[in-house]
């Protein structure tokens, strides 16, 4: 099997649906000549020419909005927004029109949309480039919402999103482009909604997404040698959400920690928390642990950066606090 | 409803080029009010070309360089009096040091340290919001706020020209005209936006003829010449001042450096030009004018150009000096006064922190 950047990975999945299907087209601010700021589509515009590459103004409402029309006339467009945090400003488009024109037109329209963005924090941009807010978009009825953390799961879930008939917003992790996976030598689409047991374990089940992902790894290996035995959980799409897949793996460990970057409080971990309650109330011998973000802006200086963000020390820590616990409290 | 007339098309110059163009002036301007301009123009150049090497020796972080930007800059706030606030974006990050904004504070921002934030009260200099045109509606409703209350101060918002293209601006200008807020937007067509070119931007022939869709009043100026800049904003703020409500001002120059430090142009600008450009940049051009008036002599140079360099050595100098970022500032500045709720995060903070010095 090839190996390749989470990056070309991204690239992979666009180049060949661009080149199976004229209906597919990418656009955003500076994605042709320079190839995005993260450099994720350095090389398309010589492979598909500047229509089907299309820079566009510096204009994230009419963006989203422009993609909805285009997928209104029957293209896939794939947009991208360059951060994260400039979703904000294309919220109208995205929340009231993305998602609902299928359910206003009573099942008549499709809205075969697909928005990219990237942020996540590591290299301490300051609070308005770095926050990561996948958790806003789980709460709006007809969107997917799908966050891959590694190469293999990005090609696979975006080809699989440009598919899709709804619109999904596909978040990628700023500090993931460069890490390599090996990945099928033919893109093998992956159905939204089933998540990946990244590791098997005994003892507790971690449900990790993006950067966090990689941290719970680190962390189950750091907790083997304590003899501590994780399951690591990843759901790649938050919606639809492996509900099957994260609730046997909790039944089989008996405990459960979530992780994300996000900040906490009101987060995907508190909805993973209240969905475990619900389904293996009576299987836990511990509460859930949620891992994530505290409440702060994002801080410009690196050490306080570091101190706001979680880490695998983080998780590592939940995973003991869960684990020492037993049944009767 | 009065007229608007159409904006002005053609580039405004005052400097002219030592042979073919003649030198114009602009009334009101005493020599010492043109030498205290070079001044201003000195101290921007000096601390932009201090970061850049800044920047190359790992002392401040990703760097938004403005060289040739200067004149616009310089001239514009030139213009104003010190209780008009100034609203700019990422690329007029020293501008603060025309109001008195020790190099210390901008560097330490640049930095990624508490000690960049400044309070905006103090200089009348607004925080930097990095997301485009976003402060457009703020700068109008600062001024338009200050209308309200009876007082005599204007706002200039700095943007440039791929910004022209957010709604955030268009929202924000049609507000103030609407509101008759004593606006200067100053927009700053550099050319590009990151790897955009204007063309890609707008179809509209001059960025200024938007002025005309608002309502208001539009200058182009030749942004690399510092006196076209000052008198057309002086003209702005008086209109500002008088009641007559905002105005828009192109302010034409060439991006000839990189979008930031992190930014390789060569995939996409004309290397060519941009050499052509730095031949005329706008530094060098107005004090060739001051020469050729005959109110710079080399000693006055020299030592305007010695000081500027001192504030940089003893802006780096403290920059550097401050003790590393106090993690406990974390939970001190989102709120006035922090939800109750938060009080777990900051005894949590509070533990680990006194137990990382105990
Ligand atoms: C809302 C938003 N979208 C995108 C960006 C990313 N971005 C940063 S600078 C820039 C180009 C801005 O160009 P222009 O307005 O011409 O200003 P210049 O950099 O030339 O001074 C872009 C697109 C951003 N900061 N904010
Ligand atoms: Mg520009």
């Amino acid at each position: 099997m090839p190996e390749i950047t989470y990056r070309e990975a991204v690239r992979d999945a666009m180049s060949e649906a661009m080149r199976r299907d004229g209906d597919v087209f990418i656009m955003g601010e500076d994605i042709a000549e320079m190839g995005g700021s993260m450099g994720v589509t350095q090389g398309m515009l010589q492979e598909f020419g500047p229509e089907r590459v299309r820079n566009t103004p510096i204009s994230e409402m009419a963006i989203v909005g422009a993609g909805v029309g285009a997928a209104m006339a029957g293209m896939r467009p794939i947009v991208e927004i360059m951060y994260q945090d400039f979703t904000t400003l294309a919220m109208e488009q995205l929340v009231n029109q993305a998602a609902k024109h299928r359910y206003m037109s009573g099942g008549q329209l499709k809205v075969p949309l697909t928005v990219r963005t990237q942020g996540g924090a590591g290299w301490s941009p300051g609070a308005q480039h770095a926050q990561q807010l996948e958790a806003w978009f789980v709460h709006v009825p007809g969107l997917k919402v799908v966050f891959p953390s590694t190469p293999e799961d990005v090609r696979g879930l975006l080809f699989r999103s440009i598919y899709d008939d709804n619109p999904v917003v596909f978040f990628e992790h700023r500090t993931l482009y460069g890490i390599k996976g090996e990945v099928p030598a033919e893109i093998e689409p992956i159905e939204l909604g089933q998540g990946r047991i990244h590791r098997e374990g005994e003892d507790v089940t971690v449900v990790a997404t993006g950067r966090l992902v990689h941290e719970a790894l680190a962390a189950a290996a750091d907790a083997e040698k304590d003899g501590i035995s994780v399951e690591v959980f990843d759901p790649r799409t938050l919606l639809p959400l492996d509900e099957e897949g994260l609730v046997s793996s909790v039944k089989k460990t008996n405990r459960c920690v979530v992780a994300h970057e996000a900040i906490v409080r009101m987060g995907f971990g508190a909805e993973v928390a209240a969905l475990v309650q619900e389904r293996a109330f009576d299987y836990l011998d511990a509460p859930v642990e949620r891992v994530g973000a505290r409440f702060s802006p994002l801080p410009f200086a690196p050490v306080m950066e570091a101190y706001v963000i979680p880490h695998e020390e983080d998780v590592l820590a939940a995973i003991k606090r869960t684990v020492g616990r037993n049944g009767n409290g | 409803m009065a007229q608007v007339a159409a904006a002005e098309p053609e580039l405004r110059r005052v400097i002219g080029d030592g042979e073919t163009v003649a030198d114009g002036e602009v009334d009101g301007l005493s020599e010492a009010d043109l030498v205290a301009l070079y001044r201003d123009l000195v101290l921007l150049r000096t601390y932009d070309e201090r970061s850049v090497v800044y920047h190359r020796q790992g002392r401040i972080g990703t760097y938004a360089i403005f060289w040739n930007h200067e004149a616009m800059q310089a001239g514009a706030a030139f213009a104003l009096g010190d209780d008009d606030w100034i609203f700019p974006s990422y690329r007029e990050s020293a501008i603060g040091l025309l109001r008195g904004m020790p190099a210390e504070t901008i560097l330490s921002w640049w930095r990624g340290h508490p000690a960049g934030w400044w309070n905006p009260a103090d200089y009348n200099v607004a925080s930097i919001s990095v997301p485009i045109a976003t402060h457009v509606p703020h700068a109008a409703g600062l001024a338009w706020g200050k209308k309200l209350r009876g007082e005599d101060a204007c706002a200039i918002a700095f943007f440039g020209d791929g910004a022209t293209s957010e709604g955030a601006f268009h929202e924000g200008a049609n507000f103030a005209a609407v509101m008759r807020a004593p606006l200067v937007l100053l927009c700053n067509n550099n050319g590009w936006a990151i790897s955009t070119p204007l063309s890609a931007q707008t179809r509209a022939e001059a960025l200024v003829d938007k002025a005309v869709g608002y309502g208001m009043p539009g200058t182009r100026v030749d942004g690399a010449d510092v006196l076209a800049v000052y008198e057309a904003t002086r003209e702005a703020v008086e209109r500002a001042r008088g009641g007559e409500g905002p105005s828009f001002i192109e302010a034409v120059t060439y991006r000839t450096a990189p979008h930031a430090t992190a930014d390789d142009p060569r995939v996409y600008i004309d290397l060519e030009r941009v050499e052509a450009e730095k031949k005329r940049e706008c530094v060098g051009r107005y004090e060739g004018y001051l020469r050729r008036l005959g109110v710079l002599s080399d000693e006055a140079v020299e030592e305007i150009r010695g000081d500027a360099a001192d504030v940089m050595r003893t802006g780096i100098g403290a920059a550097e000096a401050e003790s590393p970022a106090d993690i406990g500032l974390v939970f001190e500045h989102a709120y006035v006064d922090p939800p109750p709720s938060l009080a777990a995060d900051l005894a949590d903070l509070r533990r680990i922190l006194g137990g990382s010095s105990g």
